[in-house]
């Protein structure tokens, strides 16, 4: 057995987390920020390590 | 068929197996770019950037801190702070500027936060591989990181679920330094750090090799686009824990016992595409990024696997659950904590500095008893 047969796993497995999850929770380009949160006058948003939940 | 028809043959299939590697990423950022929105197909961009930058440059957190404790060769460390300072001296004034668009890797210094640092430390030293190292690592078909890597997730998701009740124990308020003066200070700081850890290593093995200096200032970087176009800066575990989240909701898991999980921002995410999340996209980012260099590179991927006794691969699953876990209640990894903490001015990834390089002492000890390495 090769590195390629472990690789190839871990990519299947992003696969497969993507693709269950677009069946359960598709996303909508129509609601999609701004390209650059720089300049866009939006507040951060997104879950970060440090940030405890609000 | 002589030798230069072979030679030929093979050259034109390195050729078309690299040029597929880059049609299939352009493909699939665009697709994320066209189907969830440009700034989520750039960020799967810089993610991809990390993991390319990261497994080509075979540059990382946890190799260049056990070269520094084993070896004293300081050259992987100095090249880290280096790559955290460039940052820092756009970030901080970045986020002095534009406060409302921009935030920061800043948490609160806590009694748990200390102790996940130093355990996440320790654990990081087992696999040999942090929070990005991980991911690498699994994309570049390490196998110990394969298996490492879903209980990675499981503990993430652990760890967030009681993170509440761990903070509870104690913190301080969060600090940052902040503006020109804080980023005095943080380059100071990172100054003094480089200083020390120089004045530590061993005489003639002082140097920052070249290609660590490459990777530092595209790694900085990279971490500067993370900031500006996802308004945060560049993390690994939330992602991870995220997914797991994703994993337990799927299977009909009740997570209102969770102050975390049951957060209106936190369901908001759970519920929200992958597609959609920062962190997630720079994970994926990282382990196709790595697949796509080792696929890249003549015999990358036709390596045999070393094999490992049982108790290797139990302790594989062990340190993956104490990585995701540690790492939560420490409010990051190398990447969240030290190296965006750090740059973006929070006291707390100085902090967390400190406890997981104490931490890594103790992994560096405990590895060679679980069998993931020849005792020496």
């Amino acid at each position: 057995m090769t590195r390629g047969f472990t690789a190839s796993l871990a990519l299947l497995g992003v696969f497969a987390l993507v693709g269950v999850d677009l069946m359960i929770s598709p996303p909508n380009p129509y609601r999609a920020p701004l390209v650059f949160a720089l300049g866009s006058g939006q507040a951060s948003a997104g879950g970060f390590c440090g940030a405890l939940p609000q | 068929m002589s030798g230069a028809h072979v030679s030929s043959a093979s050259a034109v299939g390195t050729g078309l197996r690299r040029a597929g590697l880059i049609a299939a990423a352009l493909g699939i950022v665009g697709a994320v770019a066209l189907f969830a929105g440009a700034r989520f197909g750039l960020m799967l961009a810089i993610g991809l950037g990390f993991g390319v930058a990261l497994e080509g440059l075979r540059f990382g957190f946890a190799g260049p801190w056990r070269a520094m404790i084993l070896r004293r060769e300081p050259g992987g460390i100095l090249a880290q702070l280096l790559s955290i300072a460039l940052v820092a001296c756009v970030a901080i004034p970045l986020l002095a500027a534009h406060p409302g668009e921009l935030s920061g890797a800043q948490a609160p210094i806590g009694w748990a936060m200390i102790g996940g640092a130093f355990v996440f430390g320790a654990a990081m030293q087992i696999v040999l591989g942090c929070g990005s190292g991980t991911l690498v690592n699994a994309g570049s078909g390490n196998p110990v990181a394969l298996v490492a890597l879903p209980f990675f997730a499981i503990g993430s998701f652990a760890g967030a679920y009681h993170l509440l009740w761990w903070t509870d124990l104690g913190a301080l308020p969060v600090l940052t330094l902040r503006g020109g003066a804080g980023l005095a200070v943080t380059l100071g700081a990172l100054a003094l750090a480089a200083a020390l850890f120089w004045a530590l290593g061993a005489p003639g093995k002082r140097a920052i090799p070249r290609r660590f200096v490459v990777a530092a200032v595209i790694l900085a970087a990279l971490a500067i686009g993370n900031l500006v176009v996802a308004g945060q800066p560049w993390g690994v575990v939330y992602g991870l824990g995220l997914w797991a989240a994703k994993g337990a909701v799927a299977l009909g898991a009740d997570l209102s016992g969770s102050g975390f999980w049951s957060a209106p921002s936190s369901l908001e995410r759970i519920n929200a595409s992958v597609l959609t999340d920062y962190t997630s996209l720079t994970d994926i980012g990282l382990i196709a990024g790595a697949f796509g260099v080792a696929a890249w590179r003549q015999g990358g991927l036709s390596q045999p696997l070393q094999p490992y006794p049982a108790r290797a691969w139990a302790a594989m699953v062990v340190a993956g659950l104490v990585l995701g876990y540690a790492s939560r209640l420490a409010f990051g990894c190398n990447v969240g904590a030290f190296f965006s903490g750090i740059a973006t001015g929070s006291l707390h990834g100085w902090v967390w500095f400190i406890a997981a390089f104490a931490g890594a002492f103790a992994g560096i000890r405990l590895r060679p008893l679980v069998g993931l390495e020849v005792r020496a």
